[in-house]
């Protein structure tokens, strides 16, 4: 049950971690255009 | 949604499910990663990645690799989504069918709000970042795919009429016009070409996989073809739509979009299809129309069908990358 649990919130931890990176990411392209939306 | 009727069901004719027992199931507090990951439909979410993957490659034009990257991952999420909020809707079912009823919901791992809460966040988060990082058209297809996947199939479509996968089938198809829309900010003539192709492909694909799982079907309650025409007119009906598809594949190299390397593959596939097709129809069975070789052309038809799909978007790929 421990091992569950800190398997799924390590997965969680690994989610937020690539989303921030690739929102961080998106931004940077868009800001590169001139086109923030 | 409330509105759960199928023509066929044990569950929808109002008499007592055989197997309710996921209803009663304790739920556990802690569900494992897997689960989570199984609620998406990962080996569906394959195919529609590689066909919304293929739709932004020919799109002419030029896509930032990040924006790129991002509109694939807005399709892989929002068709996970889409299987999330299908395996929600479709618990009841699934609990009586041998092929699906060890899926996290019916199998009691996962709370059935707690998918639906998780598929409808996927499926709003990824036609929002679609928007926001690549535009509104590709965002807007996108979001058409998803209503359609879930509305007009699985809620209304599913458990009515024996041409679910028929109609159904558009939602399927609508990734590679997602893609060439990610780059080109519009849809035109080639992504209606392409998503017809799936369109066309669906039926005998999932025709296939229904001959043989007829008895989990029809215990369920789903109208499937086999289950409410018959075994025959389903080999026929397979017969019909590879023939409507083997000029639709070729339609990309009539119109000058792909070259040779296309045209020669296409050839070679629809070759392949057009045969496993006949093999189904062929298939040795008795007078009800039951297969006696346990439905192995059937079988056989469903991987190739696969590997079509894969090999024939590859090839547009390919030829358009080289050319």
């Amino acid at each position: 049950m421990r091992r569950r649990r800190r398997g799924r919130n390590i997965a969680l931890l690994l989610v937020l971690i690539a989303l921030a990176a690739l929102f961080y990411a998106i931004s940077i392209v868009k800001l590169q255009h001139h086109a923030p939306f | 949604m409330s509105d759960r009727t199928a023509p066929l069901g044990p569950v929808d004719r109002g008499e007592k499910s055989p197997l309710p027992a996921y209803e009663r199931v304790e739920i556990p507090w802690d569900t494992d990663v897997r689960d989570w990951i199984a609620l998406l439909k990962p080996r569906v979410m394959s195919l529609v990645v590689f066909t919304g993957a293929i739709g932004l490659l020919v799109a002419p034009g030029r896509l930032n690799p990040v924006l790129g990257f991002t509109a694939v991952l807005c399709i892989a999420v929002a068709a996970g989504a889409c299987g999330a909020i299908n395996m929600w809707y479709d618990r009841d079912i699934d609990a009586v069918m041998r092929r699906t009823r060890n899926r996290p919901i019916p199998a009691g791992r996962i709370e059935p709000r707690a998918a639906l809460s998780y598929g409808v966040t996927l499926a709003v988060g990824s036609v929002i970042v679609m928007f926001l990082a690549v535009n509104v058209a590709s965002a807007a297809v996108l979001a058409l795919s998803i209503g359609f996947y879930v509305f007009v199939y699985t809620v209304w479509l599913k458990r009515r009429t024996p041409q679910n996968i028929v109609i159904g089938g558009a939602a399927g198809a609508f990734p590679a016009v997602v893609g060439w829309a990610a780059v080109t900010g519009s849809v035109d003539l080639v992504p209606l070409v392409l998503f017809s192709i799936v369109f066309f492909w669906t039926p005998p694909h999932f025709w296939s996989l229904a001959l043989y799982a007829n008895d989990d079907y029809r215990r369920a309650g789903v109208p499937m073809l086999p289950v409410v025409a018959g075994a025959k007119e389903t080999r026929r009906q397979i017969m019909i739509y590879t023939l409507l598809l083997v000029p639709l594949s070729l339609v990309p190299w009539f119109i000058g979009f792909s070259g040779a390397v296309y045209g020669i593959a296409a050839l070679v596939l629809d070759a392949g299809f057009l045969a496993c097709a006949v093999r189904v129809l062929c298939d040795r069975q008795d007078r009800t129309g039951i297969s006696l070789t346990h439905d192995a052309p059937a079988r056989a038809a469903f991987r190739f069908s696969i590997a079509y799909l894969f090999l024939l978007f590859a090839a547009l790929a390919v030829d358009r990358l080289a050319g």
